[in-house]
C-alpha cells in the first residue's frame, strides 16, 4: 500500500492507480464511522475547512460538510452569491482573504474549468476540487468506483457504460479517468451532439447503440442532461431523448442480471432514467450519496495529514 | 546489542492460555463479558484469547476490533497520515465488561486512544486490559489487569511481537535495539 504524499485534489490525471486504492481503502473504514451511534471521530480536530461555492450544489457540499464534521474540523459556508464576489473581488483575492483566516482546506467549485489548479499555486492551504466547469469532478468518481467495488466486488474487467450529455459532464471525464486507471472499460452512449470525440483521447469506447451498450455492461450511469448548459441546441427534443436513450424498465430487459445503475444526481425522473428504474432493484444511487460521505472524509484525512506545500508566492 | 528471543510459540501460547483463565477467574464466566482486540496484533491475540475461553467454558465471547488510528494524539504532528482500517465492533457495549487486548503495553498512549474510541460506541460497565507483554516506561497513568510477561526494558530499546495470524512466522517475542532514525 502506498503512502499519500499530496497536498491537493485537483484531477484524476495525476492520481496513481495506488493512491485511488489508498483512497478507498481509507474510505472503506470511514464508513464504519457513519454508521455509529456517535458519528464523530476526533482526527482532524483543530482543523479549518472552508467550502468555496461558486456554483450551486446539495449533494456535493453536504456531503463534504458532513465528511468535515464527522472527522471534527470546524467548516464554513462560503456560496458566492452573498459573497464580496458579487462586489466584483476576484476568484483569487476571495480565497486569499479565506486563507488569511489560517484555513486548512479550501474545498473549491466553480463554472470555470481550471480554477482549482489556479487556487492551488497560490495558496498553501489543500485545495480539494468540488467540480469545475466541464473539466472534472474526482471526488464524485471516486465514490462512484468506491459504490462499484462495495457492488460487485472489483472494477478490474467491469465494462461500465455512460449514457447521456457527455459533452457537459464533469463527472463523465473524471470516471473516465479514474475507472480507466483502475483497469475498467469505459464505454460512453448518447446522441452525436453529446459525445466529443476527445473522450476517446481519455481512454474511452464511443458506442452509439445503446441496446447494445445495455446488453455488455456491468454498470450503467446515465447522466442528466444539464439544461443549463446547452446553449445551443443539442437535442431535437428531450422527450425524442427520453425515448431513445433514457434507461427504463423496457430497454433493461438485456441487460445483465447483476447490472447496477448510477447516477451523480439530481435526477431528471422521466428523462435520462425512468422512476421505475431509479427506484428500482438495481438502482445504487443512494448508496452512492451514502459513500460520498466516507469517500470524503478519507480524502480530508488524507491531503489534511500532509505537510505545507510550496506554492509560486513563496 | 544483538536481538534476543524472550519468548517462542509455547509460552506464548502458555500465557494466552492463562489470561483466558484469569479473565474468566475474575469476572466469573463470560456472562456480559466482550472482547475486544486492538488492530493489528492484539486484534490477533483476541481471537486466540476467546478460542481457549471457548475450550474452557464451551462459548465465545463477543469479538470486536478496534482501529485507534484517529484518536492517536500525534496526528497533527506526523508527516504522514498513517492508514486506517476498518473497527469492527457488531454489538452493543453499553453495560458490558469489556476486555481490551494489545500485544504490548509501553507509553500507554495507544490505550488511552482505545479508551477514548471505546467510549463513542457505548457506556462499559468496565473496561479491563489484557497484554501479551509490559515493558514498562509508562507515560500516563494506565496498568494491565492481565499480563503474559513482564519485560524489563531500556526506553532505547525495541520490542517486537511477531505471531503467526498477522506476520506469517512462528510467534516469537524480540528484545533488541531500536533502529536509529
Amino acid at each position: 500500500m502506498s503512502e499519500w504524499t499530496k497536498h491537493d485534489l485537483l484531477d484524476l490525471q495525476d492520481v496513481s492507480r495506488d493512491e485511488i486504492e489508498l483512497i478507498l481503502q481509507t474510505a472503506k473504514s470511514f464508513k464504519e464511522v457513519s454508521a455509529r451511534d456517535v458519528k464523530k471521530v476526533p482526527a482532524l480536530r483543530g482543523k479549518t475547512v472552508v467550502m468555496l461555492f461558486f456554483e450551486n450544489s446539495t449533494r456535493t457540499r453536504s456531503s463534504f460538510e458532513l465528511a468535515a464534521k464527522r472527522l471534527s474540523a470546524d467548516t464554513i459556508n462560503i456560496a458566492a452569491g452573498s459573497s464580496s464576489v458579487s462586489k466584483g473581488e476576484s476568484v483569487l483575492d476571495t480565497a486569499r482573504n479565506i486563507e488569511a483566516m489560517n484555513v486548512d482546506a479550501i474545498i473549491v467549485r466553480h463554472s470555470a474549468g481550471g480554477v482549482p489548479q489556479m487556487l492551488s499555486r497560490h495558496l498553501k492551504a489543500s485545495i480539494i476540487n468540488a467540480g469545475d466547469g466541464c473539466r472534472s469532478h474526482p471526488t464524485q468518481a471516486l465514490l462512484d468506483m468506491f459504490t462499484i467495488k462495495e457492488k460487485l466486488g472489483r472494477i478490474e474487467g467491469l465494462k461500465v457504460a455512460i449514457v447521456g450529455d457527455i459533452r457537459h459532464s464533469r463527472v463523465a471525464r473524471s470516471n473516465i479517468k479514474g475507472l480507466t486507471t483502475m483497469g475498467a472499460e469505459v464505454t460512453v452512449c448518447g446522441p452525436a451532439t453529446l459525445v466529443p470525440r476527445e473522450v476517446v483521447s481519455l481512454g474511452a469506447k464511443i458506442n452509439y447503440d445503446i441496446y447494445d451498450v445495455i446488453k455488455k455492461s456491468d454498470v450503467i450511469m446515465p447522466l442528466r442532461i444539464q439544461m443549463e448548459r446547452q446553449e445551443q441546441k443539442f437535442l431535437p427534443s428531450l422527450r425524442e431523448y427520453a425515448i431513445r436513450f433514457g434507461i427504463d424498465k423496457t430497454k433493461l430487459k438485456e441487460a445483465k442480471k447483476n447490472v447496477i445503475i448510477m447516477h451523480p444526481g439530481p435526477t431528471n425522473r422521466g428523462l435520462e432514467l425512468s422512476a421505475e428504474v431509479a427506484d428500482g432493484e438495481y438502482s445504487v444511487i443512494l448508496d452512492q450519496v451514502t459513500n460520498g460521505v466516507a469517500v470524503r472524509m478519507a480524502i480530508l484525512y488524507l491531503l489534511l495529514g500532509t505537510k505545507e506545500k510550496p506554492t509560486e508566492d513563496g | 546489542m544483538t536481538n534476543s528471543t524472550i519468548m517462542d510459540q509455547e509460552t506464548v501460547q502458555r500465557a494466552v492460555t492463562r489470561i483466558a483463565h484469569e479473565i474468566l477467574e475474575k469476572n466469573r464466566g463470560i456472562k456480559d463479558l466482550c472482547i475486544i482486540g486492538i488492530r493489528t496484533r492484539g486484534a490477533v491475540l483476541a481471537e486466540r484469547i476467546n478460542a481457549c475461553i471457548k475450550q474452557i467454558e464451551g462459548n465465545k465471547a463477543p469479538l470486536g476490533i478496534l482501529d485507534i488510528t484517529l484518536y492517536r494524539d500525534d496526528l497533527t504532528t506526523v508527516d504522514i497520515q498513517p492508514i486506517v482500517r476498518e473497527t469492527l465492533i457488531k454489538f452493543d457495549i453499553t453495560g458490558k465488561k469489556v476486555v481490551l487486548v494489545d500485544d504490548v503495553l509501553f507509553t500507554g498512549r495507544t490505550i488511552r486512544s482505545a479508551l477514548d474510541a471505546l467510549i463513542d460506541f457505548g457506556r462499559p460497565s468496565s473496561i479491563q486490559l489484557a497484554v501479551l507483554v509490559d515493558r514498562g516506561h509508562r507515560e500516563l497513568p494506565i496498568r494491565a489487569d492481565y499480563v503474559g510477561k513482564n519485560i524489563p526494558t531500556s526506553v532505547d530499546q525495541d520490542v517486537k511481537v511477531i505471531l503467526k495470524e498477522s506476520d506469517k512466522k512462528d510467534d516469537q517475542v524480540i528484545v533488541g535495539e531500536r533502529k536509529k532514525k
